[in-house]
């Protein structure tokens, strides 16, 4: 392989010098002359209808913009999939929280009283609060039976295999709700005059989702709106979806007001009215020869969508594919549903219902392994995915992958083995009980199926009049490293120094629509997208005869100062294409699913204190394939800050829900871990460059997402010496499995 | 209620506000001041990203009424550097990938400057102990340890 | 931010005669305010009922721990990050130290106040086990005078106490008697760090040979208040610690305590884990080698 220069090595973050100096302008430290701010009034109740809204006396609502849904000129929806999901409630609200008045004006503080004196009465309505309600369907909250989507895969005849099994194992999976937490929350300013349009800045992930939906809502021609995404504190998915809801009401106000507003939310509101991920419940029966070898699985997956559809269609797509895991099924069906309940909907997180999925099938695996009765290791290693072998949707796996070496290699450098037979023998006489665990999966990079040729995305370079380079992308940097990753691979495509390609700024008005910045497809796809515009302006400056066959970066920067003194501008596009021998079926979900899959297998090693029923991570070894890493230390932070929401996902955030209205909606009460409650995390990368990423490249963004919480839950079942199938698996619910037991011995011996 | 004037050193430079006494330091610093380095992640003392060092202690700006920092020696992020010269600890977070999404950063250099103003060659245990009050959402802490040993190597504590 | 600071007086009088002389004029009228990691949070999040803030931040007079040869005065206006460093806290009421060190974070530490922490009442709150187990005694002070109550009298009821709507909470008075003692204290919360309690527990005690001669243990959020448990104690003074002792006494701990549930943790979890944590207690208390 030939070796990069620059692709390949940890440069320095493109924006990182003014993120540390604390120079970095996120929307709330900005604000244009003239602004107000808004503020949104919301619901109280799950589902009703609104009866009447009253002012309070008390507040000079002369001097206040008001928006409801009567002012919306255009569409009053948030379009993603389906176009369900209202700006504004009009008549019926169907989850608390639900927005219903907008509300803008100069002094914030007058703002906040006015939002306390708007007093509206409701009819209450039955509400659904989970998967369980929503499919009994006694209560039909959304459409004809509260299902957004549901999707059946089917391979090999699953139905004649239980006769043959030797084996026939049966588990039930639960997940909770997951908010983001983003340290940055969700805001936007709207301006919009006549002449120029309505222009939105904001804290998002995909300037072209929220361009889409303001079109809808404003009724103005595309290129009356501009969308321009400024530095931005975190997403993770949280980011994918709403900004779309919050640009949208910010240029409401701001149409009506004929000022600039500014909407940020305080971490109360963003954690109790903005999407969460899926909970999900998961219900597999499989059938095992007694060797280990699976003949064939049932598998129900079933989501929590929330109040309205929104991305629910697409996150149980992926959650159904990934419900197989990473393990060669010769029968296996698959039915999964998206259900409707009365809480804000749920949106993407990091993972897209992957980890929900994944989840359930790790833990099953090692249920499978305690009734065959060999180890977990061994049964994985039985029944992996390789070259060759199909995957649940008939993908064949074409490249060389070998997780029975990715599984060794972690087992080795955990020291599962001599742990794991330490911890059994010493467990029995110790109050802190120790176990070790693992999770061996796969994530699916990039689109599914014909997704990435639906999006059709266009990259451009081109060149500033003092000859650097300028990235011309939506995709945006929210902290995983878009800028400087696809600076390092335009830098090494040009064979130019890393300082003379910058990033022109995501503005909806200089970009093309290079997609959205989710599904990790950023470096694999994108980056490729820039890779060919590199090749394709360089190719234009040798047409042009101002640059040879060899240049240093001075001479290339000349060339293009030349270039541009010339013709007036240097710019070169690229369109995506779609690798050949892609084939997918929308109607049966059959096919190639993902362009690529990244492969991992994870050990946690975990300490349960049975005087607090506490567990603590101790130590944590990440082994993955991931085509090839382009900066070792960006890629290295992507899966260890993965795995530390993962143990948060596994062990401590709990949302706790009362009829729809996330209760502890602060920092205080949502735990997620601190400096020292994460273990030393060990990560290793093997590569097999995936031919059509750019440089190699595979996606990483999500796929430390799925393994953390299976690998910690059985790690938690070795030391408790029972099963514990849900998470959040906090202390309370350990109580109340192993108190039970010390009990019952207590009553024995008296 | 009536503004009254409030005096302090800001990075080290005089400075005099008028604002209500139960203005938060936050935004005392964020909107009087135009210092908008120092962020607000909660508003209730959790999170850290508004994290300064007033009188050489690490507090949360958050939950500092301005009216109890009158004649305070008050340090931002923006005065940890030294003009155009980074501090060792910025130098560190960005050669170790210490910052991500960047919105914890701020916090998390002023208290590591104040981890490593008391113990110059921090153990593991104290660094982790010193960053408690910083949650970061993107890194999971590892890059910023990392951080914090090497910018203890090239010898910050000042 | 959910506050109008407008709305907010707040009187910095800068000496303690200057605080006392305001709150009596206007007793009640007053909020005292020193850290603020308490009540900064809620007038944060627009729950403040109180309008006027009393500053008492920076008052020298209330900073200050002064030792004598069978005491310890510590000042209300002590902060966590002061008690957890000063040698005759860490020397002779470790216990304290250890629940100063783990309240919140370090920037909480280096506000948060043991007088703040104290009459917040909380029945969560770390430093009161502690307090309880070395049977602190409490020093209040007015316009009119100081008096002193023993700590254990302090609190009446949920977030009530006996302070006067005129006082203040000047200094916390620590007995140097136990040296050598036996010592144990556990906080569970929520995670590792900048965590509430969902139950903590400081213990201190004393063998005469195989006996129980002294045993002291405060235990917070299991009651509306923080608790001292005297019944407990009482039913293993004099008393082997054998392993039917230990269930007679887990009997009475459980008669004793009245955890709730909250939206932090369980009753059911509460109880079982006060029960945990006073049999390790015990155990140890049982394998103790205590230095004279």
């Amino acid at each position: 392989m030939q070796k990069e220069r620059i692709v390949g090595t940890s440069v320095l973050r493109k924006e990182g010098t003014a993120k540390v100096r604390g120079a970095a302008r996120y929307i709330d430290d900005l604000s244009l002359p003239g602004m107000i701010f808004g503020a949104t009034v919301r619901s109280a109740i799950p589902r009703g209808r609104i009866l009447s809204i009253q002012f309070g006396d008390e507040i000079p609502w002369d001097e206040f913009v008001v928006v409801s849904a009567k002012d919306i000129p255009g569409e009053n929806t948030i379009a993603l999939i389906n176009r369900d999901w209202p700006c504004l409630a009009n008549e019926m609200v169907n989850h608390p929280e639900e927005p219903i008045l907008l509300l803008a004006h100069a002094d914030p503080h007058l703002l906040r009283k006015a939002l306390d004196a708007v007093h509206i009465e409701y009819e209450t309505l039955p509400s659904v609060h989970s998967i369980e309600e929503s499919e009994r369907g006694d209560v039909v909250v959304w459409g004809a039976d509260n299902v957004f989507k549901q999707f059946q895969i089917d391979k090999g005849d699953v139905d004649q295999i239980w006769g043959a099994a030797d084996f026939i194992v049966e588990g039930e999976y639960s997940t909770g709700a997951q908010e983001h937490l983003y340290i940055e929350n969700n805001g936007v300013i709207a301006a919009f005059t006549r002449e120029d349009g309505l222009t939105v800045w904001g804290s998002m992930q995909c300037p072209f989702y929220v361009h889409k939906s303001l079109v809808a809502v404003s009724a103005l021609p595309e290129d009356k709106v501009r969308v321009i995404q400024v530095e931005t504190g975190g997403a993770f998915g949280g980011k994918e979806d709403y900004p779309s809801m919050i640009g949208a009401h910010a240029a409401l106000l701001a149409m009506k007001a004929q000022r600039p507003v500014k909407i940020v939310y305080d971490r109360m509101e963003d954690m109790v009215a903005t999407t969460k991920r899926h909970p999900s419940r998961t219900r597999i029966r499989t059938a095992v020869a007694k060797d280990g070898k699976l003949l064939g699985a049932e598998i129900e997956f079933s989501l929590d969508g929330g109040a309205y559809s929104t991305l629910s269609p697409t996150v149980l797509s992926r959650g159904t594919i990934h419900a197989a895991g990473a393990y060669f099924w010769p029968n296996i069906r698959v039915r999964s549903k998206a259900y409707s309940t009365n809480c804000p909907p749920h949106g993407a997180f990091r993972g897209f219902g992957a980890p929900q999925s994944l989840f359930a099938m790790e833990r099953h695996m090692d249920r499978i392994a305690g009734v065959v009765g060999i180890s977990p290791e061994d049964l994985r290693r039985r029944n992996f995915l390789r070259q060759g072998l199909t995957t649940a949707t008939g993908q064949e796996i074409r490249e060389a992958v070998d997780l029975e070496h990715l599984l060794l290699r972690a087992l080795e450098l955990s020291d599962y083995h001599s742990k794991r037979e330490r911890f059994e023998r010493e467990n029995a006489s110790s109050k802190k009980k120790k176990g070790i665990g693992l999770a061996a999966f796969f994530h699916g990079a990039g689109f599914t199926g014909s997704g990435e040729r639906y999006l059709n995305s266009v990259a451009a370079m081109d060149a500033t009049p003092d000859g650097k380079i300028r990235v011309l992308v939506s995709s945006t940097e929210f902290g995983q490293g878009t800028n400087t990753v696809l600076c390092q691979i335009a830098a090494e495509a040009l064979g130019i120094d890393y300082d003379l390609v910058e990033m022109a700024p995501p503005d909806t008005s200089v970009v093309p629509n290079t997609g959205p910045t989710v599904a990790s497809r950023t470096t694999m796809i994108v980056g490729k997208l820039v890779h060919s515009a590199a090749v394709g302006l360089k190719q234009t400056l040798q047409a042009s005869g101002f640059l040879g066959e060899k240049w240093t970066t001075d001479e290339f920067c000349i060339a293009v100062k030349a270039h541009v003194a010339k013709y007036g501008t240097l710019r070169s596009d690229s369109r995506y294409e779609a690798p050949p021998d892609v084939y997918w079926d929308d109607e049966k979900y059959r096919g190639e699913a993902y362009p690529a899959f990244a492969w991992a297998v994870y050990v946690a090693e975990v300490t349960l204190d049975t005087i607090s029923y506490a567990v603590t991570v101790d130590d944590f070894v990440a082994v993955q394939e991931v085509g090839r890493v382009l900066n070792p230390v960006l890629a290295v932070g992507q899966i260890e800050g993965g795995i530390a929401q993962g143990i948060g996902y596994a062990l401590y955030e709990k949302v706790q829900w009362e009829k729809g209205r996330m209760m502890n909606g602060q920092m205080t009460n949502y735990i997620i871990p601190t400096s020292q409650d994460i273990p030393p995390i060990r990560v290793y990368f093997e590569e097999l460059p995936f031919a059509h990423g750019a440089y190699g490249a595979k996606g990483i963004g999500e796929l430390p997402m799925d393994g953390p919480a299976p690998a910690i839950l059985n790690a938690v079942s070795q030391a408790a010496g029972k099963d514990f199938n849900t998470i959040p698996l906090m202390p309370e619910d350990i109580c109340a499995q192993l108190a039970l037991k010390t009990v019952s011995l207590e009553a024995i011996s008296v | 209620m009536n503004r009254a004037s409030f005096s302090f050193r800001i990075n080290g430079e005089s400075k005099s506000v008028e604002a209500y006494p139960m203005e938060r330091l936050l935004d005392v610093l964020r909107e009087s001041l135009g210092l908008t380095g120092t962020k607000e992640g909660c508003g209730e003392g959790e999170c850290g990203a508004c994290s300064v060092l007033i009188n050489g202690e690490l507090v949360n700006s958050c939950l500092v009424p301005v009216a109890q920092t009158n004649g305070a020696e008050i340090v931002t992020i923006e005065g940890i550097a030294t003009g155009e010269d980074l501090h060792p600890a910025q130098k560190a977070f960005l050669a170790c990938g210490g910052a991500q999404c960047g919105m914890c950063t701020p916090g998390m250099v002023v208290a590591t400057v104040h981890l490593l103003n008391r113990y110059p060659q921090p153990t593991p245990e104290q660094i982790r102990e010193g960053l408690n009050g910083n949650l970061c959402r993107c890194t999971g802490y590892m890059r910023i340890f990392k951080a914090v040993e090497d910018a203890a190597e090239t010898g910050s504590g000042r | 931010m959910r506050s109008d600071p407008s709305e907010y007086e707040m009187a910095s009088p800068g000496t303690l005669a200057g605080a006392l002389d305001l709150l009596r004029h206007r007793p009640g009228g007053w909020l005292p305010v020193a850290g603020g990691t308490e009540i900064m949070v809620q007038y944060s999040a627009g729950r403040l009922g109180a309008r006027r803030l009393l500053n008492l931040w920076g008052i020298q007079e209330l900073r200050e721990i002064a030792e004598s040869d069978d005491s310890l005065r510590i000042g209300g206006g002590c902060t966590f990050s002061q008690l957890r460093k000063h040698p005759a806290v860490r020397d002779h009421f470790p216990l304290l130290a250890m629940a100063a060190a783990w309240t919140g974070s370090v920037a909480n530490q280096n506000r948060a106040t043991i007088a703040g922490n104290i009459v917040n009442a909380s029945p969560a709150a770390d430093s009161p086990p502690a307090l309880l187990a070395y049977e602190a005694e409490l020093e209040l002070i007015s316009a009119v005078g100081t008096r002193r109550i023993p700590y254990r009298d302090f609190h009446l009821g949920y977030k009530k106490t006996g302070l006067y709507p005129d006082e203040l909470l000047l200094a916390i008075h620590l007995p140097k008697r136990f040296a050598g003692w036996f010592r144990y204290a556990q906080k569970t919360g929520t995670r590792n760090a900048q965590a509430i309690s969902k139950i903590c527990i400081a213990g201190i005690g004393k063998l005469r040979g195989d006996y129980v001669e002294a045993l002291h243990i405060g235990i917070g959020a299991v009651a509306p208040t923080p608790l001292r448990l005297h019944k407990t104690e009482s039913a293993l003074l004099e008393v082997k610690i054998t392993d039917a002792s230990i269930r007679d006494a887990l009997r009475v701990l459980a008669s004793e305590i009245s955890p709730i549930d909250d939206i932090r943790s369980s009753a059911e979890y509460r109880r079982q884990v006060a029960a945990n944590l006073v049999e390790d207690l015990l155990r140890s208390f049982a394998e103790s080698e205590q230095a004279i």
